[in-house]
């Protein structure tokens, strides 16, 4: 749909959509990069910058928001236009709860370095965020070429994410019973790397949200969901 | 020559069906094999850009075209799986059936009560006075009046607002007990509360009748109708779901004139 809107505004307000939205994603993703780097080098200034740039995804989410409001109010969009802005309004959201997400594992940059030492590597939790970013960069370019295809191959890469997310449970869980003293640094391992599970979770139903735009549907049937955690249970030996 | 007609999706069986229509004036085409099937009780909008032959079609479906000199008409319409053009069919009576509304109201320069009892009177639908009044009382409330004019019924229909007059054109159509009411852009001359106001009773109004709109308002389409079908240059360029249409049309033309890309 690349013919020109009668009304030049409407053209106008759709592109400062695109970008707004754009912006935010690429904020995201040098969000995770940084609070990545962070972690594998003990880097605690960077961690503190990455919480404090948090804030600039929430000043652009509240001016997307207004202006896909407007855009609705008055352009009244219909069709290809319609999908595209609401798609957009509720990927922004994801993003948004994504820059969160990183603040939050950023948080804990600190007290991690310190458990590492009890909990081994912390390299699994880097390649988690390392291919949560790769999507990331993905959703963005499938956004601007309006590409359901690659919209699809993020969502099936997510089942990277949750594949290294159980190996990692299983892992802290073993050093958990060996040692009642790494309880604490292993706890926090799980929840950062429960963060990058959802960030992941978060590019999916962004993935989703694009290819409705694309093509009008919803993507068919629920993705596998390759997080088992949920229904790991170990029970200490008997004669323990 | 195609006789496989898109045939609604809505699953609703067709009170009306029209196959591989041409209309032509004098040696113009204005309408080009169209065909569509016109669901019951359901609302069916006509959209496209002007001059695209909506009225021109809409007017097919109760020979309204027979009053134009130079009209001719082709092609198969029936209702309730009757020829309307066949030769025998009488046309004053089926008009009774399939009534219209026009743009711009035009009640009689007669009192209230008289406007809308003129049909029940011409076609002696009435068997008593209080039988007519009857009928005239159902037809304004139905056509959600009657509480705005109960205590004037003998003031001249023309004292009415624009909103009022409309609905009591709906009135008059009404009251000869039609299955489908045609309206051509009712609500072009009406301000905002009193097109909401048509648009409500149209939404009330489809239990009981089937309903044929055109309208050049894309909103209205997609606020009153279940089935939209789209116009452009005398074809029929898509017709489906209104949800479909107005959110994930399958043809680009369509595509590009209800997110105003083509004038
Ligand atoms: N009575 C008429 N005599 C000659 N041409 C007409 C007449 N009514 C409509 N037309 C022509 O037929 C075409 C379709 O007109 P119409 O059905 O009124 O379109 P719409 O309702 O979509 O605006 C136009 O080109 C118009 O000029
Ligand atoms: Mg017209």
């Amino acid at each position: 749909m690349s013919d020109e809107h009668i009304v030049s505004s409407f053209d106008e307000d759709m592109s400062r959509l695109r970008d707004l939205f754009l912006e935010m994603g690429r904020i995201v993703s040098s969000q995770i990069q940084a609070a990545t780097r962070a972690l594998r080098k003990e880097d605690r200034m960077l961690a503190k910058q990455v919480i404090a740039n948090d804030k600039q995804l929430n000043r652009l989410e509240s001016e997307l928001n207004d202006l896909a409001i407007k855009i609705l109010a008055l352009r009244q969009p219909f069709a290809g236009d319609l999908r595209q802005v609401v798609a957009t309004l509720k990927s922004a959201g994801h993003f948004e709860r994504m820059g969160d997400l990183v603040r939050n594992s950023a948080q804990r940059t600190n007290t991690i370095t310190k458990a590492e030492a009890e909990t081994g590597s912390i390299e699994t939790l880097v390649q988690m965020s390392e291919t949560v970013q790769v999507m990331t960069n993905s959703i963005l370019t499938a956004y601007e070429r309006s590409d359901s295809e690659m919209a699809e191959e993020v969502r099936m890469q997510d089942e990277t994410v949750d594949r290294l997310h159980n190996s990692l449970f299983r892992e802290m869980l073993t050093y958990m019973m060996e040692d009642p003293r790494n309880i604490s640094g292993c706890m926090h391992v799980m929840f950062m790397a429960k963060n990058i599970e959802r960030m992941g979770d978060t590019v999916a139903d962004i993935a989703k949200e694009l290819i409705y735009m694309a093509t009008g549907e919803w993507p068919e049937g629920s993705r596998t969901k390759k997080d088992k955690t949920s229904r790991i249970v170990i029970e200490p030996e008997a004669d323990a | 020559m195609n006789t496989d007609a898109p045939v609604s999706d809505s699953g609703a069986k067709p009170i009306m069906t029209a196959r591989n229509v041409d209309v032509f004036y004098g040696k113009k085409q204005a309408i080009d094999n169209v065909s569509l099937d016109i669901p019951e009780n359901q609302i069916t909008a006509l959209i496209g850009p002007s001059g695209c032959g909506k009225s021109t079609f809409l007017r097919c479906f109760n020979r309204m075209n027979d009053t134009i000199q130079i009209c001719r008409v082709k092609g198969d319409i029936k209702f309730a799986g009757q020829d309307i053009y066949d030769p025998k069919v009488d046309v004053v009576a089926l008009r009774s059936r399939i009534g219209m509304v026009f743009q711009k109201a035009n009640p009689f320069p007669k009192s209230i009560f008289d406007n809308v009892a003129y049909g029940p009177r011409i076609h002696s639908l009435s068997e008593s006075k209080d039988h007519l009044e009857d009928i005239v009382i159902t037809s304004l409330k139905r056509a959600g009046l009657y509480d705005e004019v109960s205590d004037r019924l003998d003031e001249p229909g023309t004292s009415l607002s624009g909103g009022q007059q409309q609905r009591l054109c709906i009135a008059r159509a009404i009251a000869v007990d039609p299955q489908i009411i045609l309206m051509d852009e009712p609500c072009s001359a009406l301000d905002p509360i009193a097109t909401a106001i048509i648009e409500e009773l149209m939404d009330s109004m489809k239990e009981k009748y089937t309903i044929v709109i055109v309208t050049h308002s894309m909103q209205q389409a997609a606020r009153v109708s279940q089935q939209t079908a789209f116009f452009h240059l005398g074809e029929l360029v898509e017709s489906g779901d209104t949800k479909q249409i107005f959110t994930n049309p399958e043809k680009e033309r369509t595509q590009n004139y209800i997110s105003g890309r083509i004038g």
